[in-house]
């Protein structure tokens, strides 16, 4: 909140801090005449490059494979995919992202707009992002569903690679539905967030995750509270989460987790309903 | 505009119905995560920058008179689990009784009116600061403040902590208390031209997975 941003009181100074990789990847799925999704546009850029794999039944399917290290401080990075009504899309990654420091010292941005339209499926299932020591990251998602829209979102933070600190790492979660906003949540982990560590916010976890699934089935019958892990009983070294419905006809489970490998494993149990 | 008000919708004896309520303090000390003075410190750290800076935000902007329907909205998104939805609405509805009482007017009557089973409570409180004629500032503290207090008073309590211990860890808060506040009513005022969005959203994770867990607990001391 604190941290040093570079000085643009001065007349000379830029607008925008110099360097830094601008970077935006698109992926739009559409069907066709006989209703099979299509990828008219698969655009990679920067850091990423873009793999439609394999096709699964009417599914299509895009691989997000990292070709270089990204973001570095100072970087502005933004993907943007979109499934049009009455697609069916799944994004995976190759690998996890990892956040780490630009010569600047600048933070870096990660933007993702994720659009669903009517009787769409999007399945987002990136890989985790890690926050390295001394990086800087602001990263926001945006999700844009319409009302009869389907979405599988997984999102996992690991702060610091093994036994380091964290960087600082904000991250906005947005879900709009139809215009209105269901889900507005903001984390903001390592230094300068005061309080981060503590038994009300971390409590000693390193690894982070929420999944969400929206649908219509949810209008009728929203989804029941369950706790996952120590929440549950378990024990504390599994970490702990709890899946609960949210205003809209959507689920979202929010976890807490010592390392990455539990946390997967408490979003899993979460999806496995 | 009377400061004095202030004085009156802070107090703890508020008839509000938080004395109640441990804001997450209960399944934190059952946990060992609150032991001492220095640990419920801690927690009320991480409460205030996060639970407590979403309710400023909110009480900032009820205040400065923007729509309390779309904040109610607005606290929805930002409240992810359902035990927390129904503790801001239940003493939001305690609030507003204590609030008609107090400094009625017809802002206080719509709201009421609109959400008969309650409204978040931070968007009541924010409500009643501007029909006592505080300003968004002052709502902001006095949520933020009653943020912090809750846990603090209800740990004296559970773990028979000093009572003044547990009011140094308040004062200690205060340079937090203040920075929250004033962040609160700078996104409220933010809020006004650029949308809700501006309010914070800050969440804690391990808040809304204890208060879930906590409601589940088949016997209790505080509510939530």
């Amino acid at each position: 909140m604190t941290r040093t941003l570079p000085r643009t009181d001065t007349p000379q100074a830029p607008a925008l801090p110099a360097g830094g990789l601008r970077a935006t990847a698109r992926i739009t799925a559409r069907a066709d005449a006989g209703g099979t999704t299509r990828l008219p546009v698969l655009d990679g850029g920067g850091p990423f490059a873009l793999r439609h794999i394999q096709s699964h039944a009417d599914q299509a399917r895009v691989c997000l494979i990292g070709a270089m290290h990204a973001p570095l401080g100072g970087d502005r990075l933004r993907i943007e995919a979109t499934a049009e009504a009455g697609t069916s899309l799944r994004v995976t990654a190759a690998a996890a992202t990892v956040a780490l420091p630009g010569r600047t010292g600048d933070p870096a941005t990660y933007d993702v707009h994720l659009t669903v339209g009517e009787g769409a499926r999007l399945a987002w299932l990136p890989e985790p992002l890690i926050s390295a020591e001394g990086s800087d990251l602001r990263m926001t998602t945006t999700i844009d569903l319409a009302p009869t829209a389907r979405l599988v979102f997984r999102e996992e933070q690991i702060l610091g690679r093994s036994g380091e600190r964290t960087g600082a790492l904000r991250s906005r979660l947005t879900i709009r539905q139809h215009g209105r906003t269901l889900l507005d949540q903001e984390t903001a982990y390592g230094p300068g967030a005061p309080g981060w560590d503590s038994a009300a916010v971390l409590g000693g976890h390193r690894a982070i995750g929420q999944y969400l699934v929206a649908g219509p089935e949810f209008d009728d019958k929203p989804a029941e509270v369950r706790l996952l892990g120590a929440a549950a009983g378990g024990d504390a070294d599994r970490g702990q989460g709890v899946l609960a419905p949210l205003g809209g006809p959507m689920a979202l489970a929010t976890a807490v987790a010592p390392d990455g490998l539990a946390l997967r494993r408490l979003l899993d149990e979460a999806a496995a309903g | 505009m009377s400061r004095a008000a202030l004085l009156v919708l802070a107090d703890g004896r508020f008839p509000a119905g938080g004395h109640a309520h441990s804001g997450g303090a209960e399944p934190a000390v059952t946990a060992g995560h609150i032991k001492d003075a220095a640990t419920l410190e801690t927690f009320c750290r991480g409460r205030l920058h996060t639970a407590g800076l979403v309710a400023a935000g909110l009480a900032a902007a009820a205040a400065a008179g923007l729509d309390p329907l779309l904040l109610d909205d607005a606290a929805d998104a930002r409240t992810p689990v359902p035990a927390l939805r129904q503790v801001a609405r239940r003493l939001g509805r305690q609030m507003m009784r204590a609030a008609r009482a107090t400094w009625p007017g017809p802002e206080l009557d719509a709201l009421a009116a609109a959400r008969p089973r309650g409204a978040h409570q931070p968007v009541v409180l924010g409500l009643a600061a501007r029909s006592a004629g505080l300003t968004p500032l002052d709502a902001a503290y006095a949520v933020a403040y009653e943020n912090i207090s809750g846990p603090a008073t209800a740990v004296v309590r559970l773990l028979s902590l000093d009572p003044f211990d547990a009011t140094a860890v308040l004062a200690r808060l205060t340079g937090d208390l203040e920075q929250v506040a004033a962040q609160g009513a700078e996104a409220a005022d933010r809020a006004a031209t650029e949308g809700l969005d501006a309010l914070p959203a800050a969440s804690a994770p391990l808040l809304d997975i204890a208060a879930e867990a906590h409601a589940a607990w088949p016997v209790r001391l505080f509510a939530s």
